[in-house]
């Protein structure tokens, strides 16, 4: 029994909780760019592939001159350099790109196809830089507690693992998420933001200057871009055209939550990481401890290959735009 | 007599190639109220939004306080001191009410909860309900938000479009006392109104207008008592 649930959170909860975190924070910035910008951003998945190759690189040169984070990955130091990078990058594809189709009020539909333009370019971009296969860049401690470790403490068959990125994927996740509340919800910038995105004519009635508001905006996704893309990358690895697909998911998380709600991004980045993993998991481990032996079953007890995930991102968004459209927490 | 504190003087204008206004003067003296009635489609609304700058004249200009603020974009009127209510969407619903107080203050650098505790003390209600998010207020309630929403910036004008619009007659009549009041405090007050005859009631200054010009101008008292006015416009 105890080595059911052991078997469970090690297998299931843990990847989940870390692959949701890792949303959660890519979905804010999807749905923050949407609040504000009114479109939704195609080219979100590939900031944060730039984000991650600009974190990668400033991890590379530390780590060529010597300097670690002791038992925390380099990357971690390089972020704040990745983030100033990233964010220039899309305030300038901002002031290249997005602001002639402001400028000029364009439909949001054009816009979203303008982002998507700008998604081929970076995701060219990133490529041309860093180059389309995978990289590694995590050093430092692997596990936070390893299987051996906890078999040893515990004396269970079973053992848990709990790798160091995912602590570091669901710590970091939560103080960017309580920071970007405490912004909102606190800061004069922060109420501009949500005034702007409640009823944009009277904020400008108000004195709100939209196009500050506009650069925050960008500014604050992109950093929480790099942050997303930076973590998946140590908890998995970094390849362009993942962080592509990424995209998919990200969406459907905003979506599930309701566009446009910070706090439904966070509820959504979670239900769809869950949902991912629960079907496509092979429970056969899990179950065996529960039964008894002559009844343990004989298949994986998977519901769908792994190759299939995406399939559970697609099923959510139908669902929901379908029978939800405004999402759980009351979107656009 | 001495020019009007706000005029906007032979307007003439449109939001397209067809004009809407044509050749119309609205004004409001110090601490007054001046009321725009008339029927549907006259260009009530219209004529305010000129005096605000939201639309583009082709006749005619706008002045406030001896100035010539005819070429202004409505937020640099905001910081001249025009308050304006917007007669849809005028609160931020998913703020409270302390925060779109604040919102309203936004341009100004100053402290301003002397202005807030003014606000406060002219809709008590307000008070109660400041952690509450605006947009679960009653309908009254919301309209009481967004004045005071438009008074932060502690405006020399205050432009109301329809404040009463939706709103049941017991919640508009006490509108319509604290419309005063605050006119009671040197604020010029410039309103629409569909409630014709109770608006004229309480307006220092009554503008009819019939298909974007003027008809009728008068005090509200006279405009009352006028018999071809209450014939045709207040259902005799």
């Amino acid at each position: 029994m105890l080595n059911a649930l052991v078997a469970f959170l090690n297998y299931v909860f843990v990847p989940a909780m870390a692959y949701g975190s890792q949303l959660a924070l890519g979905a804010l910035g999807l749905t923050l760019v949407f609040g504000i910008l009114r479109f939704s951003n195609f080219a979100h998945g590939d900031t944060m592939a730039f984000g991650t190759m600009c974190v990668i690189g400033v991890t590379w040169l530390f780590q060529s001159w010597g300097i670690s984070f002791g038992p925390l990955p380099t990357a971690l130091l390089a972020l704040p350099f990745g983030i100033v990078l990233t964010a220039a990058f899309v305030l300038a594809t901002d002031r290249m790109v997005y602001r002639f189709y402001r400028v000029k009020k364009a439909k949001s539909i054009i816009l979203v196809i303008v982002s998507t333009g700008v998604m081929f370019i970076t995701n060219g971009l990133t490529r041309i830089i860093i180059g389309p296969e995978e990289r590694n860049f995590l050093d430092g401690e692997r596990f936070v507690i390893t299987a051996g470790q906890f078999k040893a403490l515990t004396g269970l068959t079973e053992g848990l693992a709990i790798k160091s990125t995912v602590a570091i994927s669901v710590v970091v996740a939560a103080l960017c998420v309580a920071a970007l509340f405490w912004f909102l919800q606190r800061t004069r910038e922060g109420k501009s933001m949500r005034a702007y995105s409640d009823n944009e004519d009277l904020a400008l009635l108000s004195g709100i200057n939209p196009e500050r508001v506009v650069m925050v905006t960008w500014i604050i996704a992109a950093a929480l871009a790099t942050i997303a893309g930076t973590l998946y990358g140590l908890d998995k690895s970094f390849r362009p055209f993942i962080y592509f697909q990424l995209l998919l998911p990200i969406a459907a998380s905003a979506v599930v939550g309701g566009l446009g709600s910070p706090l439904g991004a966070i509820v959504g980045g979670f239900i769809v990481a869950f949902s991912e993993v629960f079907v496509t998991y092979a429970w056969k481990k899990v179950v065996g401890y529960l039964v008894v032996l002559d009844l343990e079953p004989t298949t994986l007890l998977q519901l769908l290959s792994t190759d299939y995930k995406f399939a559970v991102s697609f099923t959510i968004l139908i669902i929901v735009l379908l029978f939800r459209p405004t999402g759980i927490f009351k979107g656009k | 007599m001495a020019e009007p504190f706000l005029i906007g003087e032979s307007m003439t204008g449109g939001y397209g190639a067809v004009d809407i206004l044509h050749d119309c003067t609205i004004a409001v003296d110090k601490g007054q109220i001046a009321v725009i009635v008339g029927p549907n489609g006259a260009g009530k609304s219209t004529a305010m939004k000129a005096v605000f700058g939201m639309l583009n004249l082709r006749g005619g200009r706008v002045v406030l306080d001896g100035e010539d603020i005819t070429k202004l974009t409505p937020q640099a009127r905001v910081r001249k001191g025009m308050g304006f209510v917007p007669q849809t969407s005028n609160i931020f619903t998913s703020m409270t009410v302390e925060e779109n107080l604040e919102m309203g203050a936004f341009i100004r650098e100053d402290d301003i909860k002397h202005t807030m505790a003014q606000v406060y003390d002219l809709f008590p209600i307000l008070k109660q309900k400041r952690f509450q998010a605006a947009g679960e207020l009653s309908g009254g309630q919301r309209q009481q938000v967004a004045v005071g929403r438009a008074l932060m910036t502690q405006p020399k004008v205050l432009m109301l479009d329809e404040p009463t619009a939706g709103v049941s007659p017991i919640v508009m009549d006490e509108l319509f006392d604290r419309i005063i009041e605050v006119a009671r405090t040197g604020i010029s007050i410039l309103m629409v109104e569909q409630n014709a005859r109770q608006a004229l009631d309480i307006a220092d200054k009554g503008y009819v207008l019939v298909q974007g010009a003027n008809r009728f101008t008068d005090t509200g008292q006279a405009l009352l008592a006028d018999p071809e006015v209450r014939r045709s416009f207040l259902g005799g």
